[in-house]
C-alpha cells in the first residue's frame, strides 16, 4: 500500500488541466515590477534608484537580516521608479520598476543548456551561493533556503526530503519541472545533499504523476542515496510536516522544525533553482507558473521571469477574465485571491488559477451540526469547530490551550464542512490574536 | 473588468452538505418504513404522515414566528425527527397524541435550544419519552402485526412486545423456557413480524439502513460498534452466569428499539460526542445503561432512556481531545 501521512486529510478533485502542457517560455514585458519582499521574513533593501541601469542577473536588493533574501534583476533596463505598488497579496509593498530592454546578462552567468554534473564547490560555498542567489522555497511558502542550511550546533541532519508532491489541485508547475528538468533538478539535489552533508535523500511524489515518478526513478538510479517514493494522493501532503510523516513515519512535534527530527525539506523547484545558481551562476530570476482554470482556453505552464505582469500570462493562456469571478495566486486550497491582475509574478507564484463565476462565491453558511468531520480531516489533529468558536470570541488563552498555533491553514476543514462554515476565517483571527499574545509574553 | 471576488482560502468546497447527510439518513430509513407499512398497514402510514407533517409544520412556524429566521425545513432534519418519532410509537396511536409528540420533539427538544445543531438531546427521543410518560396506556398498546394483503385490517388486536413478555414472565417467576416459547422466533424478530413500535420491529431492515449509512460515511463505526459490542458482551456475561434468569444476548439485539437506537438514535451527530474516543465511551455507556434498564429497571425497554442519559454526558465527553499531530513520535 502507498504511504501517506497518518492523521486526517482530504482528496479534492485534482483538475490537473495543464498537466500535459509543456513549459513555454514567456515573452518579456515592457515594464517589470520587482518587489523587494518576495520571501518570508524581512524585506530586502533596494540597491538601485530611479534612473539606474541594471543588467539581467544583477543584484538590485540585498537581504540583510538573518531571515531575508536577495533580489536580482530579471531584466536589463532602466529603473523607472522605486515605489510602493500593489503586490499579489493585496498589500502595497516596495518594488523596483524596470523599463525592459533586450537582455544584457551579467558577466559569469552560463547561459548554455549543457548539463554540468561535477559539483566543484565545498559545502560552505554551496550555502553561500544559495544565499547570494536569492533562493527561496519555490513551493509557495518562500522561506529563504539558505537559512535551512545553516544547521545549528548539536542538530544532526539525516535526510534531505524533496517535495514533489504538488498536492494542490490544478497546479502542475512542479509536475512539468520534474518531467522536463529532471536531470538538472537531480543535480540540484546532489548539491543540496553535499551542502547539508547528508547521504540520504527521499523525493516524495504523489501517485497521480506516474510519468514523473518513473522519470525520476530512472535518473535517481544513477545517484547514490537518492530514492523516489510514490505517495497516495492525499491533501495536504505537501505540508512539510505531513510529507516527513508520510515518507519517514516521523512526526515533527508542535512548535518544532523538521530539523528536530533530522530532516530538511525542499521543493523540487528550489532544487532546480539551486542547480542554476551553483552550476550556472544564475540567480533566481525566473520560475515556472501554471495558468489554469475552467475559464482558461489553453491551460499552460510558463517559464516566466520574475516581475512579469500576471495580465500577460492570462493573455497568452487565452484566459477569459470576464467569465471568471475569482482569480487566485496559487492553488484553490491555500492560494490567495487577487484583487487585480495588474500584479507581478514573484518567486512564490506557483500558479494563477481562474475560477468560473459560478464557483467563485462561497455557499451560504448554516448551523454547525456537530458532525465533527472537520476534526476527522484535520491533518494536525485539531478541532476546527472549537477553534472557530474560540477564534470568533478572540479568546487567545483558550485558543493557545487548544493548540491553534499548530494550524497549518490547509483548509481541509472548510473544504469538508457540510454546513459550509468558513472555519478558517475565524481560526486565522484566533491565530493572529494568539500569536500577538505569545510574542508579547516573550518580550516581557 | 468586472470586480473580482476576494475571500480567504480555501476556494473550493467538497460536495458534502447538511442536506445530503440528512437525506442520506432519510434514505436509510426507507427499508424500516416499508416493513412498517407492510405489517401495520394504513395505521403506520397514518402515524408516519401525521408525525412528519406535524414536525415540519412546528419547525416552520417556530423558526419563522418565534425565532424570526428563515425556515430551513428543506434541510431534512425535521423530516428525520418526524419519521424517527413515528418509528418510536405504536401504529394505532391517536392523531392528537402524535401531534403533541411532534410539538414536544421539535418545540422543546430542538427549537427551544436554538434549532438545528444546538439541541443537547435527541429530539425524537425527547418526544417519545414525553409521550411514554404522559400517555402510558396508549403508548404501550401494541397492535399485533398483520402482513398486508393477508387479512382484513384490524386495529383492535393488541399485545405486548417480546421484551414486555419476557420482563413480565420472568417477574412472575415463569421459567425461561416458558417465557421464550411465548415470543416470536428469531426469523420473525429479524423480519419485523412482532408487536412493537412501528419502526422498531424489523432488526434486519434497520441493519440494512445502518450499513447504508456506514457505506455512505454518514455515520462512523465508533458508536454503533461500541454500543453493539457492549450489549452483546454485557448481556452475554449475564446469560452465561445464569441462562435461566437472563435472556440470551442475541434476543436483546433483535428486540425493542435496539437496532433503531444503535444505528439511528445514538449516532445522531448533533447529540453524540465529536472525537472517536468520546464516541466509543458514549457507545459503551449507552450499551451498559440499556441492558441495566432492560434487566433490572421497571421498564421493559431502555434504549431511549439510555441514549438520553448519555446525551447529557456529551459535553463532558467532548473534553477528550483527538490525537494531535506530533504525539505519535515513533511508527
Amino acid at each position: 500500500m502507498l504511504k501517506t501521512f497518518r492523521i486526517g486529510g482530504v482528496h479534492p478533485k485534482e483538475n490537473k488541466m495543464s498537466a500535459s502542457a509543456p513549459i513555454e517560455v514567456m515573452e518579456h514585458p515592457k515594464r517589470a515590477v520587482v518587489p523587494v519582499s518576495q520571501h518570508l521574513g524581512v524585506p530586502a533593501t533596494a540597491l538601485v534608484k530611479k534612473g539606474d541601469f541594471v543588467k539581467t542577473g544583477q543584484m538590485i536588493a540585498k537581504g540583510e537580516a538573518f531571515i531575508s533574501a536577495n533580489v536580482h534583476s530579471p531584466f536589463t533596463g532602466k529603473v523607472f521608479r522605486v515605489e510602493e505598488t500593489l503586490d499579489s497579496t493585496g498589500f502595497r509593498r516596495m518594488a523596483i520598476i524596470i523599463d525592459v530592454e533586450p537582455d544584457n546578462w551579467m558577466e559569469g552567468i552560463d547561459l548554455s543548456s549543457d548539463l554540468k554534473r561535477e559539483i566543484d564547490l565545498s559545502p560552505e560555498e554551496i550555502v553561500k551561493k544559495i544565499h547570494e542567489s536569492g533562493i527561496v522555497g519555490m513551493g509557495g511558502a518562500t522561506f529563504p533556503t539558505h537559512v535551512k542550511y545553516m544547521v545549528p550546533e548539536g542538530k544532526k541532519v539525516e535526510y534531505l526530503i524533496i517535495n514533489g508532491v504538488e498536492c494542490e489541485p490544478y497546479l502542475t508547475s512542479d509536475h512539468r519541472l520534474m518531467l522536463e528538468k529532471g536531470e538538472e533538478m537531480m543535480i540540484g539535489i546532489a548539491i543540496l545533499m553535499k551542502g547539508l552533508k547528508v547521504n540520504k535523500c527521499i523525493i516524495g511524489v504523489e501517485n497521480n504523476k506516474p510519468d514523473a515518478i518513473a522519470h525520476l526513478k530512472d535518473i535517481a538510479s544513477k545517484y547514490q542515496g537518492i530514492s523516489v517514493e510514490a505517495l497516495k494522493v492525499q491533501y495536504p501532503q505537501g505540508g512539510e510536516k505531513q510529507l516527513i510523516d508520510a515518507v519517514l513515519r516521523r512526526q515533527v512535534p508542535a512548535g518544532k522544525l523538521p530539523l528536530d527530527v533530522g530532516c530538511v525539506v525542499n521543493n523540487v523547484g528550489t532544487c532546480f533553482a539551486v542547480y542554476e545558481a551553483v552550476q550556472k551562476n544564475k540567480p533566481l530570476i525566473e520560475r515556472i507558473v501554471t495558468v489554469t482554470g475552467k475559464p482558461v482556453k489553453k491551460p499552460s505552464n510558463f517559464m516566466v521571469r520574475i516581475g512579469t505582469p500576471v495580465d500577460m500570462l492570462l493573455a497568452k493562456a487565452e484566459a477569459d477574465v470576464e467569465a471568471s469571478g475569482k482569480i487566485i495566486n496559487g492553488g484553490p486550497m491555500m492560494g490567495k485571491a487577487l484583487v487585480t491582475t495588474d500584479v507581478p509574478v514573484t518567486k512564490g507564484t506557483s500558479g494563477i488559477l481562474l475560477m468560473a463565476k459560478a464557483e467563485s462565491n462561497r455557499n451560504e453558511e448554516q448551523n454547525c451540526i456537530r458532525c465533527s468531520k472537520c476534526t476527522t480531516v484535520c491533518p494536525q489533529g485539531l478541532e476546527p469547530h472549537l477553534l472557530k468558536i474560540l477564534g470568533k470570541r478572540m479568546d487567545a488563552e483558550a485558543c493557545e490551550v487548544e493548540r491553534i498555533m499548530d494550524c497549518i491553514e490547509c483548509g481541509s476543514c472548510v473544504y469538508t464542512c457540510p454546513a459550509q462554515i468558513p472555519l478558517l476565517d475565524y481560526i486565522r483571527i484566533g491565530k493572529a490574536k494568539t500569536g500577538a499574545m505569545i510574542r508579547n509574553r516573550s518580550r516581557k | 473588468m468586472s470586480l473580482l471576488v476576494v475571500s480567504g482560502s480555501p476556494h473550493v468546497h467538497g460536495d458534502l452538505s447538511t442536506k445530503k447527510i440528512m437525506w442520506g439518513v432519510v434514505y436509510a430509513m426507507i427499508p424500516a418504513l416499508l416493513v412498517s407499512f407492510y405489517f401495520f398497514g394504513m395505521g403506520a402510514v397514518k402515524v408516519v404522515l401525521v408525525s412528519v407533517v406535524a414536525s415540519l409544520f412546528f419547525e416552520w412556524v417556530i423558526t419563522k414566528y418565534l425565532l424570526k429566521q428563515k425556515p430551513q425545513i428543506s434541510d431534512g432534519s425535521a423530516l428525520i425527527t418526524g419519521i424517527l418519532l413515528a418509528f418510536n410509537v405504536p401504529s394505532n396511536l391517536p392523531v392528537w397524541i402524535i401531534i403533541m409528540g411532534a410539538l414536544v420533539a421539535i418545540g422543546i427538544g430542538k427549537m427551544s435550544f436554538g434549532g438545528l445543531g444546538k439541541n443537547p438531546f435527541n429530539p425524537a427521543l425527547v418526544g417519545r419519552v414525553f409521550l411514554l410518560i404522559s400517555f402510558p396506556v396508549q403508548m404501550t398498546s401494541w397492535p399485533t402485526p398483520i402482513p398486508m394483503f393477508k387479512a382484513p385490517m384490524l386495529d383492535a388486536i393488541t399485545g405486548p412486545t417480546p421484551l414486555g413478555v419476557v420482563k413480565e414472565g420472568l417477574r412472575n417467576g415463569e421459567s425461561m423456557e416458558t417465557v421464550m416459547s411465548q415470543v416470536p422466533d428469531y426469523v420473525n424478530l429479524l423480519l419485523g413480524n412482532n408487536a412493537g413500535s412501528l419502526g422498531e420491529v424489523s432488526a434486519l431492515a434497520l441493519l440494512l439502513g445502518g450499513l447504508y449509512m456506514l457505506f455512505r460515511k454518514i455515520i462512523t463505526w465508533h458508536i454503533p460498534f461500541s454500543y453493539l459490542a457492549t450489549v452483546l458482551i454485557f448481556s452475554g456475561i449475564l446469560w452465561l452466569v445464569d441462562p435461566n434468569a437472563y435472556v440470551n444476548p442475541l434476543f436483546h439485539l433483535v428486540t425493542g428499539g435496539m437496532m433503531l437506537g444503535i444505528f439511528f438514535m445514538a449516532t445522531d451527530m448533533v447529540t453524540s460526542p465529536m472525537t472517536p474516543v468520546g464516541q466509543i465511551i458514549f457507545g459503551v455507556g449507552v450499551g451498559l445503561l440499556t441492558i441495566i434498564i432492560r434487566v433490572w429497571a421497571a421498564y421493559p425497554e431502555g434504549v431511549s432512556f439510555a441514549i438520553l442519559i448519555m446525551n447529557a454526558a456529551v459535553p463532558l465527553l467532548n473534553k477528550i481531545k483527538p490525537k494531535r499531530f506530533g504525539e505519535i513520535v515513533k511508527a
